[in-house]
Parts: structure tokens; C-alpha cells; sequence
């Protein structure tokens, strides 16, 4: 899993089965002192509390469907949870 | 499985079900040789602390079959802490 940031929202009335009543959010993925790291991506909100703004962490590919709570649906982005805080060691932040 | 160091915590109020009650530690990837190579957060089932060496199963059938579960959005577990490399 690694750490993102919710920068957007995304809206898409025509969807493929599964996909109906999930949040699509761009999440900019971020490295460990939580600069950005890499291009945004598409995630859905497993977790369904997530915001724009928001620190988060996400997993991917199929660990992303297995997020959801129908199986085998064409997700492979997912935020699981969100974070409060980071705390590392020697003060590194 | 990877080769890591653990860098810090990471405390997440809300969460998937399944990372409810999970420790999760943020761990610096290195290779054998000590070369920093990215990051993972991990969920951690062998109570490593921050500073220590340890082994990450970074594959998502093997972290389900850790926890003795068939679905699960889990991928990235910490397995063992590593005393030394010869």
C-alpha cells in the first residue's frame, strides 16, 4: 500500500456492472514524507468517506477488487483506509 | 518477499474492515545491499518496531492465506524480522 492524496472527484453516469454506487476519486500518490510521487490515478472509495484533500491509503490491482464489497468488479485502485497521521522515525517527516 | 526497514507508523482511524484494529507500519524497500528502493505500508503480524530489518510478503494470495482468509484487500504483510545477512 502506499499513501495518496484525494485531489479530485470523478463523475461517470455510464458505468460497466459492478461499478454502480462507487466513489471514483483521483488520488495523486505520494512518497513517504508525502510529496507527490508519480501521476495521479483513478481510485474507488472503499472505505465510501473519503474527500478532496484528504490523506489516504490505497491499495491496487486486485487487492483493489477485493476491496469492494461486490467481487470481481473492474476496479484496480482503492482507497482502504484513511490516515491520520504519519509518524516516522528521527523526527523525519 | 522484500527486504525492508521500518521508518515510522501510520495511524489510520478509518479504515476497510479488514485494516480494522491493523497494526500498519511504513517501511523504507531496500535491496540486499542496502540500497534505498521506494516505500510500502505494510500490515504487520510479528510486532516489528520501528528501526528493525524486516521481511515483507508482498503478494496478495500469500497475505490472504497469512490470515486464513480467501478475499481480503490485503497485499503487503510483514512476516519477519530479519537478525542478519551474511
Amino acid at each position: 500500500m502506499h499513501l495518496g492524496r484525494v485531489i479530485g472527484t470523478v463523475v461517470a453516469t455510464t458505468r460497466s456492472p459492478g461499478l454502480d454506487g462507487i466513489k471514483l476519486l483521483v488520488v495523486q500518490p505520494l512518497d513517504k514524507h508525502q510529496h507527490d510521487s508519480g501521476k495521479p490515478v483513478v481510485a474507488a472509495d472503499a472505505v465510501a468517506m473519503a474527500g478532496p484533500g484528504e490523506l489516504v491509503y490505497f491499495v491496487a490491482s486486485r487487492e483493489a477488487a477485493e476491496a469492494m464489497p461486490e467481487r470481481w468488479v473492474p476496479v484496480d485502485h482503492a482507497i482502504v483506509g484513511l490516515v491520520d497521521h504519519v509518524t516516522l522515525a528521527d523526527g523525519d517527516r | 518477499m522484500k527486504i525492508a526497514r521500518v521508518a515510522g507508523t501510520v495511524v489510520s482511524p478509518i479504515s476497510h474492515p479488514f485494516y480494522d484494529g491493523q497494526r500498519l507500519l511504513l517501511c523504507d524497500l531496500v535491496d540486499p545491499d542496502g540500497t534505498p528502493n521506494g516505500y510500502l505500508i505494510a500490515v504487520d503480524v510479528v510486532n516489528a518496531g520501528v528501526g528493525e530489518r524486516v521481511l515483507i510478503c508482498d503478494e496478495g494470495t500469500s497475505a490472504r492465506q497469512i490470515y486464513g482468509i480467501s478475499t481480503g484487500p490485503v497485499r503487503s504483510v510483514i512476516v519477519g524480522i530479519i537478525d542478519e545477512i551474511d
